[in-house]
């Protein structure tokens, strides 16, 4: 069958397992060549195996909660929708959140999510106490800061190309209510984005929405979103009949494929201007229930579908952060300038690095998506030179188009994690699209 | 705030499964009876962590007639709901050729439902209280070609279910009697089905809470397969047994 990304492109013949038990699983990955997949989130080809692909979501279980610590120990395929349906309403958030609540546990530790607080609670690394995984010969280790911790560094940010994710033990948040008291600032180019950012070190969360299609005195023109978890006093009577805004709210469903004008630069230069404007006269302080700050997009089932039948590619960097406001700024000039970039950009200021190979580094990232056209493959091509230019690297989760070469040049970890998939026998037996196309 | 306990039996089934964790989340103690009780231990540690009520597992054999009032006996206190989820399909072609396999298939939707139900009807009547779920099919609604054993079976569940609401109606006991069309599981993995007429487990498992809540006596779990059953069950016979359908 033909299997592709959340991004959908690009699509990839594959042949996909489901097994339900720790033997299946043993079995289909006994042949060599798969990679597991959770609920297929990853934009580009991450979770599709050349030969085989192995489909965990029937590994969806939770195994115990231990309500004095919030450690959750559950199996890879549990979404991260049923942690929070299960254990908001007891007063407990997931510690690390990425843009969407559809992804799996062990999805997330594979890619090493980071969410909006990554400058102060690093990525997914830091709340995951121990992990459980296969090997090509099906035996399944333990792996903490206490045994086998050299493969449990190298874990996060693998993409699964470790091993197979069964199980793990990851801690979450506690919260007092699933409200966010969220604040708005304008900010009317890059350089004062960043020094909002910069000013906002002590804020629990934050992150830009950024107008990828202004030039000059504007470009880099952002709405920084700070925002803490909102303690019951601050709740009104609206929101305290539903402290932990657990009442469903509605999804809508795109039902087909936007044509391809939908996304056109002039189309999304007004939106820009108009979320830009809207937004800044409501510029401040209010209180936004956990869903809508930190999933806007879940609301709309298959938004994917936005970009037409061609699919979209995201564009995910890190810059260090001697560098960031140079290299952003060449960016954001080339983007502009080819008049491509889409509704859905993000800045955010990133904090330390969590496991040996995971993408976040102290400094910004910005993340864009563009509808997956011949020109804009080549626009792709320039950021990645100018983001290698400026000492960036790219993150793998987002990525369906790099070059083997472009990876090396960004990432000087590279020769590392191909020694250890080597020593750790994984080389043949986990490949994925993505690892053979960027020779990992 | 734990609620009247809930039997499952089939429990390993996809749509025994997504029963168990509607009715848990509802706050019942839920009951899961199988064969291989063993492998719900995942399942049983799941429903805890996610809904926080009592499960416990159950030995339970369908075709071992013999075994069915020792079975109740060992449960830890009589369900206030049961919900039979019991069945298996075959394949048409081996229930054609191979009468033991047709009559494993008979058994199975059949004798060995409707066998454990009249055990648990009993006892209800006995107590004055309780509900019995029994989980049939629209294939039992008229015989074709294609499935016609699985289909009799179902047939007779369905009469069984029927005849039991209309004993137990005066006694406080209630029957629900539930007509799934196509449901994605495992027995139906690999088929292709129509979307639009195929239901989730989690769909049955949500038709099957509200029916038993509100009172129900039949329920069809889409909708639309009401009306494809009685169009289906009005054709001439003389023009229906021509027909491939």
């Amino acid at each position: 069958m033909k299997l592709s990304g959340w991004g959908r492109y690009p699509t990839v013949e594959t042949e996909l397992a489901m097994p339900t038990t720790e033997d299946a699983l043993a079995e289909a990955i006994a042949g060599g060549g798969v990679i597991a997949r959770g609920n297929g989130r990853a934009y580009g080809d991450s979770a599709i195996g050349p030969g085989r692909t192995v489909g965990m979501r029937k590994f969806n279980h939770m195994i115990a909660f231990d309500d004095q610590t919030g450690v959750l120990v559950a199996e890879a395929g549990v979404l991260l929708a049923d942690i929070i349906a299960t254990f908001l309403p007891r007063g407990w958030f997931p510690m690390v959140t990425p843009g969407t609540k559809f992804v799996t546990l062990g999805g997330m530790i594979a890619a090493d999510v980071h969410g909006k607080n990554h400058h102060k609670d690093g990525s997914m690394a830091a709340c995951v106490q121990w992990v459980d995984v296969m090997d090509a010969s099906g035996q399944v280790r333990r792996c903490s800061l206490d045994e086998n911790a050299d493969l449990f560094a190298w874990i996060p940010g693998a993409m699964g190309l470790t091993g197979i994710i069964l199980r793990a033990a990851i801690r979450l948040r506690k919260v007092a209510t699933g409200w966010i008291d969220q604040t708005t600032i304008p900010a009317p180019n890059l350089k004062s984005a960043m020094v909002i950012f910069e000013g906002a070190q002590d804020y629990t969360y934050s992150v830009a929405w950024i107008d990828c299609l202004q030039k000059g005195h504007a470009m880099g023109r952002s709405l920084v979103m700070l925002g803490e978890h909102a303690t019951p006093d601050q709740l009104t009577f609206r929101e305290s009949r539903d402290p932990f805004a657990t009442r469903p709210k509605g999804t809508k469903r795109l039902p087909f494929d936007a044509p391809n004008f939908v996304l056109s630069k002039p189309v999304v230069k007004a939106l820009n201007t108009l979320y830009y404007w809207k937004k800044s006269r409501s510029a401040g302080t209010q209180l936004v229930d956990w869903d809508t700050y930190f999933y806007p997009l879940d609301a709309i089932l298959e938004w994917n579908r936005a970009y037409g039948r061609r699919g979209f590619v995201q564009f995910q960097c890190a810059l260090p952060l001697e560098s960031s406001q140079a290299g952003l700024t060449a960016l954001l000039g080339t983007i502009a300038k080819a008049g491509a970039g889409s509704f859905l950009a993000v800045l955010k200021r990133f904090g330390a690095q969590g496991g040996a190979f995971s993408f976040p580094m102290p400094g910004y990232t910005l993340a864009l998506d563009f509808p997956a056209s011949p020109a804009n493959l080549a626009l792709l091509h320039e950021l990645d030179a100018i983001t290698i230019d400026h000492g960036g690297r790219f993150y793998l989760a987002k990525d369906a188009r790099m070059t083997a070469q472009a990876l090396r040049e960004s990432d000087i970890r590279v020769p590392d994690f191909i020694a250890k998939r080597a020593a750790l026998h994984t080389s043949g037996a986990f490949r994925s699209a993505q690892s053979e196309r960027l020779s990992l | 705030m734990t609620k009247g306990p809930v039997l499952i039996l089939g429990a390993r089934s996809d749509i025994g499964m997504a029963v168990a964790h509607k009715y848990a989340s509802l706050g019942h103690a839920v009951q899961l009876a199988a064969r291989d009780v063993a492998s719900l231990e995942r399942a049983k540690a799941d429903i805890e962590v996610r809904h926080q009520v009592d499960v416990t597992l159950h030995a339970f054999d369908a075709l071992a007639f013999e075994t069915h009032a020792a079975f109740v006996d060992g449960l830890p206190v009589l369900p206030q709901i049961a919900v039979c989820v019991v069945g298996y399909m075959g394949e048409q072609a081996d229930n054609e050729r191979d009468l033991s396999a047709a009559s494993r298939v008979m058994r199975s939707n059949f004798e060995g439902p409707a066998h454990i139900l009249a055990e648990l009807a009993n006892r209800f009547e006995a107590r004055g209280s309780g509900i019995l779920v029994g989980v049939s099919s629209v294939a039992g609604e008229r015989g074709r070609a294609t499935n016609y054993v699985y289909g009799s079976a179902k047939a007779g569940f369905t009469a069984f279910l029927s005849g039991l609401r209309n004993r137990l109606a005066k006694k406080d006991v209630h029957v629900l009697t539930v007509l799934p069309g196509f449901v994605a599981t495992q027995m139906t993995a690999g088929m292709d089905l129509p979307a639009r007429l195929t239901a989730q487990p989690d769909d049955v498992a949500g038709k099957i809470a509200a029916a038993t809540a509100s009172g129900r006596n039949v329920i069809y779990v889409k909708s639309i397969w009401w009306l494809i059953m009685m169009i289906i069950r009005n054709i001439p016979e003389a023009i229906f047994k021509g027909m491939k359908i």
